[in-house]
């Protein structure tokens, strides 16, 4: 069962993470059925892909994220603790931020991985939540299992904006990458917010 | 005249010089100027007795011109004085070790070498001899050429306490044998004549103790030469000596005197006895005082004296005064003349049939091939040596190395010998024990089984104290095939492999059975424990190992294994670490990896590793057996290398607090711009944050107070800044004949496996100083609280959602409530269950744990820290870089704790990188 997937930057690669343990990367330009690639260093299921320009990033439920830098041929794990439900890039690709099953979010140095900040006072216990930074990267949205989204600080990681989308759990959200404006996905609505006075233009999946 | 005569003679040879008138012949020189030289031509002046009358040393003083000096003895501690041996050849001065010294120095033959020393006997003995031989006198030659060496025969006499000159024999007293001849038993032959006992008469004069015994006298072996030659009965030659020395006692018949009486002559009294003389003899030596007999001084050997005519002066009866016994006197007239040999004597006849000439064998032919050269055959084990070895080493001896070849009598044994020659074993009872009836073999092992003693064919039970272990080892033992440690003794190692195999199918009772029932009861013994031994120690090699191992995942015979080159560390240690929010160095593992190059391609990244064939982790074929398997080394870089001073004498300078403890992170300005940050983002956002913040302030000063004087000590730390301990690197990739910084390096392990437990002084007070935070307990329970009725709600569910795995996904999106569905459930039980103890114990540890674990380390740090100490002024530097690490880790601690408590919920000292920081600096703050 692949949880996630995720095209490369020329979208010449796509990216997939399934339970089965594995990171498999697959060619699109070509019509083979076996993947370029398979990463299978993870010990447990693959919650979360991200891919930068060179740049894997795969979080797992054993509660480890791992990067595999292509340019420097490396992987950088960073033990977590908790089943990492969410990765991602912050805009700068310095930071990963990272959602985990214990109700916090952590922004990790990309390089060191040491923890820059972590954002609390969400729920984000069972679910496969999404993360990820606002435009400009000053913050950190998350979605939350008692139907709101959670905005942090990024650098002071004091909650700054709750935002109520709806009753269930808002299961995924994305923040456009140059506009203020984030998707949020509930229960049975996809919900874009927009940049002045949060006015909601709802989406009713028919 | 003369003239004329002298012209007539033929002249041979030169004349001698004519005498010169009158010139008498050289005056002797006069006592008075005859003069004693030295061998240097020095005059010797008659001095005194010793040296024969003459001066010695210097002037006839000691030494030399400058006198005697004495000796010099030095010894000192140092130096020893060695023991100085004197001989007696120190005191001697050269005419000593001269050749008619006391201690003559020039080789001569010793004793040993010498030749036989002059014996009486063998004299006589060689003079028999020598009269007997064919030619008269050619015993000299015997003489001349003497064996250096006594013979065996001697030297056994000789052991025995035979002296040369004794009998041999039983002793004797003395006494009794002088009266042997008082009791009138007749001598026959050659008895020794009584002269010959004159040397003891003398002694009898002596005192005589009764019980001394003494050897016999020495006799003369009879020589039984047979006669083979045509001379007449006892007809000897001349005897030289006899012609030289006896002729002026001797009358002139002497030369042609009869046989007997030489014989005679020989056997009793060659010596100069009394009345007799010897040696040559005559006027020109004079008469001695001591010569008693004197009468024929001056006789002269006259003509006169011998027969000038040989006239038959013998009777008419033509036996020249023989009278035969009288037993044979009757038949005289019979007497048959005898041809050419003439009258037969009475009593003799005439032999019927010629003596043989007596028969020499001469020496065994010897084998045309033969060579009296020795040499040794190789022995060659079959199989060992190659066929051609052999082949060659057979032509070349003749003779198969292999082939047992006859052995000598005794290294066969019975059962070989047997073989040998054929015989059946002889059938009978093989032991002593089976003569015994039953109740007493029973008696004997009881006895035995008492005793201990092992009764070995009998209770094989207690025979040996390892054949207990015997039957388990012998499922281990291989075929014995390749091993043959009795190799040498075919049929012992026929019994071993036998024993071996019974050992394998688990007969207990292997070894008896398997024995030679023809042996000894010893040998068998013997063997037993030797089997066993071998059995024991002669395991095949791939057996014993496989006893102790399990079997390799890699076959042996590759010397590299597949390893993951880098090691996730220990998820333990992680998780501590992420307890303590020590993300980082901790949590980060680092490995090498190779990406697909197609992937590469697709990114557009440049292959990172161009030569490299593999993809994925990298996996190491590493030596098996290479130290740097266990060798853990970080080699990646401390991340705050790049740290500046300045920014740390920044920060001495504000006298930071202790979460600045960590100046690879905290800048004193950027904490201050933070504060005021938060401050400002307090105030924007609302009072419920605000009221956290100036709590955490609070306790940040509280730490301040605490911290503030250790902060001094930091200083010294933080100046050295994060090296890497180049120790370290010294020791792998400097020469290792530098042991010097190898030993260091050690030392230095040790000391880091003591300093990592301990703390630096800062870091432990803090934590004392830091109290617990009221907050910081309340916090995460209310986060619990918040947690909680969720996770308990889900609980339940996890046995039916067991098919999926990970977070789950929201059930809204399937079923649009907001309950989640019971199917759905993501989370794998064990994961639940995971998360369920982070969330209740988890935070029940964070108040308790960390608290024990710094207690403990108090503990240990005080006892290590006395052992530290002496080494830190050797390894100052090194010392501080670790402090540094400990600051770090304790202070990591520290916050921690602090964080529990006071920033837990908004924790601003946490978020602490450069890059943030310089991010920060850049970056406009725009809130919406």
């Amino acid at each position: 069962k692949v949880n996630c997937v995720q095209f490369n930057e020329e979208s010449t690669v796509i990216v997939s993470g399934s339970i089965d343990t594995s990171v498999r990367c697959w060619d699109c330009r070509s019509r083979t059925s076996e993947p370029i690639q398979i990463l299978n260093e993870a010990k447990d299921g693959i919650s979360s892909v991200k891919v930068s320009d060179h740049e894997i990033l795969s979080g797992s439920v054993d509660g480890r994220i791992r990067r595999y830098d292509l340019r420097m041929g490396q992987l950088f794990a960073d033990f977590i603790g908790s089943p990492i439900t969410s990765v991602c890039f912050s805009k700068d690709s310095q930071c990963t931020l990272i959602s985990s099953l214990d109700s916090t979010l952590r922004l990790l140095d990309k390089e060191t991985g040491e923890l820059l900040g972590e954002y609390t006072g969400h729920r984000n216990t069972d679910c496969k939540l999404d993360c990820c930074f606002n435009e400009s990267d000053t913050h950190v949205v998350s979605g939350s299992e008692d139907g709101l989204v959670y905005f942090w600080d990024l650098i002071e990681g004091s909650c700054t904006l709750t935002l109520p989308v709806g009753k269930g759990v808002v299961q995924s959200l994305s923040y456009h990458p140059t506009q203020c404006c984030l998707l949020t996905a509930t229960e049975d609505t996809v919900q874009l917010w927009g940049d002045d006075s949060e006015e909601a233009t709802t989406q009713t999946p028919s | 005249m003369a003239a004329d005569d002298d012209e007539d003679f033929v002249y041979f040879g030169s004349a001698l010089d004519p005498l010169e008138g009158d010139e008498s012949t050289k005056n002797p020189v006069p006592l008075h100027e005859q003069t004693v030289r030295d061998e240097k031509g020095r005059y010797k002046r008659f001095h005194g007795a010793f040296t024969g009358g003459f001066s010695a040393g210097y002037f006839n003083s000691v030494g030399s011109k400058e006198g005697w000096t004495p000796s010099t003895f030095v010894s000192s501690r140092q130096q020893k004085a060695d023991k100085q041996v004197f001989n007696p050849e120190h005191f001697m001065d050269e005419e000593d070790l001269e050749e008619h010294g006391i201690a003559p120095k020039g080789i001569t033959t010793t004793d040993e070498f010498a030749s036989k020393a002059k014996d009486k006997i063998w004299e006589r003995s060689q003079a028999l001899a020598s009269l007997v031989a064919p030619i008269p006198g050619a015993s000299i030659l015997d003489d001349l050429i003497a064996p250096a060496k006594i013979t065996i025969g001697v030297q056994l006499l000789r052991k025995m306490g035979w002296k040369e000159g004794q009998g041999l024999g039983p002793r004797v007293k003395r006494k009794l044998r002088r009266q042997q001849p008082e009791t009138g038993v007749k001598v026959y032959g050659c008895s020794l004549p009584d002269e010959g006992s004159d040397g003891s008469q003398e002694e009898e004069d002596e005192y005589q103790p009764e019980n001394v015994t003494f050897a016999p006298k020495d006799v003369v072996v009879v020589d039984f030469t047979s006669k083979d030659d045509r001379n007449g009965l006892g007809y000897s030659g001349i005897d030289p000596r006899r012609a030289l020395f006896g002729a002026s006692r001797q009358d002139s018949s002497n030369i042609f005197n009869t046989d007997s009486d030489r014989a005679s002559s020989l056997l009793g009294d060659i010596q100069p006895s009394v009345g007799r003389k010897l040696g040559i003899s005559g006027q020109a030596f004079g008469v001695g005082a001591l010569e008693q007999e004197d009468d024929d001084i001056y006789a002269r050997d006259t003509l006169s004296q011998y027969d000038t005519v040989l006239r038959e002066e013998e009777p008419e009866d033509g036996l020249y005064g023989w009278t035969a016994p009288q037993q044979y006197k009757n038949t005289k007239g019979s007497i048959p003349h005898a041809g050419s040999i003439g009258k037969m004597l009475a009593g003799f006849c005439l032999g019927s049939k010629s003596a043989k000439p007596k028969k020499v064998y001469g020496p065994p032919d010897l084998p045309r091939d033969y060579r009296p050269v020795h040499y040794f055959r190789p022995v060659v084990v079959p199989g060992t040596v190659s066929t051609i070895v052999a082949q060659a080493l057979d032509a070349s001896t003749g003779q198969h190395g292999t082939e047992t070849g006859p052995r000598g009598r005794h290294q066969l044994n019975a059962t070989q010998r047997r073989q040998l020659l054929g015989e059946t074993a002889l059938q009978g009872p093989s032991s002593v024990f089976e003569l015994l009836t039953v109740k007493d073999k029973e008696r004997l092992q009881q006895e035995a089984v008492s005793r201990k003693l092992p009764v070995q064919s009998q209770a094989p039970a207690s025979e040996k104290p390892s054949d207990s272990q015997l039957p388990a080892l012998g499922a281990r033992l291989t075929s014995s095939s390749e091993f043959k440690p009795f190799l040498k003794n075919p049929e012992k190692q026929k019994r071993y492999e036998e024993y071996v195999e019974k050992l394998n199918s688990g007969q207990s009772s292997a070894l008896a059975s398997c024995l030679d029932p023809n042996m000894t009861e010893w040998e068998r013994e013997r063997e037993q424990y030797e089997f066993s031994r071998a059995a024991m120690l002669y395991r095949s090699t791939s057996a014993s190992l496989s006893s102790r191992f399990t079997r390799a995942m890699v076959s042996d015979d590759k010397d590299t294994v597949e390893v993951i080159e880098q090691q996730e560390s220990d998820v333990n240690d992680q998780e501590a670490a992420v307890k303590m929010k020590m993300f980082g160095r901790l949590t980060r593992d680092k490995f090498e990896w190779h990406p697909e190059k197609l992937l590469c391609k697709r990114f557009n990244v440049p292959d990172p590793y161009p030569g490299s064939t593999k993809s994925g982790l990298l996996k190491v074929k590493r030596d098996k057996y290479s130290v740097f398997n266990f060798l853990n080394v970080h080699t990646a870089p401390e991340p705050q290398k790049m740290e500046s001073k300045t920014e740390t004498i920044k920060h001495t300078r504000a006298l930071k607090p202790p979460e600045s403890r960590r100046p690879s992170r905290w800048d004193v300005s950027a904490e201050d711009k933070e504060k005021g940050l938060t401050d400002h983002a307090s105030g924007l956002i609302g009072s419920d944050s605000t009221g956290e913040t100036s709590l955490t302030q609070h306790t940040e000063k509280e730490v301040h107070q605490g911290s503030e004087t250790e902060t001094v000590e930091l200083e010294d730390t933080e100046g050295e800044g994060k090296r890497p301990s180049m120790d370290l690197f010294k020791a792998i990739f400097t020469s290792s004949s530098e042991e010097k910084s190898s030993s260091s390096s050690s030392e230095e392990d040790e000391g880091e496996d003591t300093s990592e437990v301990d703390p630096a002084p800062g870091g432990l007070v803090s934590v004392q100083s830091g109290p617990p935070n009221p907050p910081a307990d309340l916090q995460p329970v209310k986060e619990l609280d918040d947690g909680r009725p969720q996770s308990v709600q889900c609980s339940p569910e996890n046995p039916k959602g067991g098919e999926e795995f990970g977070p789950q996904l929201p059930p809204a999106l399937c079923f649009g409530n907001t309950k989640p569905s019971p199917d759905d459930t993501v989370v794998s039980p064990v994961t639940r269950c995971k998360w369920l103890e982070e969330g209740s114990s988890g935070t029940a540890q964070h108040k308790g744990k960390p608290k024990k674990k710094h207690k403990d380390r108090k503990e240990k740090k005080a006892k290590k820290e006395k052992k530290k100490k002496h080494k830190k002024h050797k390894h100052k530097s090194k010392l501080r870089g670790r402090k540094q690490k400990d600051n770090e880790s304790s202070s990591g601690d520290s916050e921690s704790e602090q964080s529990d408590g006071a920033s837990d919920h908004t924790d601003p000292q946490s978020v602490s990188d450069t890059n943030l920081l310089m991010r920060l600096k850049v970056l406009p703050l725009v809130r919406r």
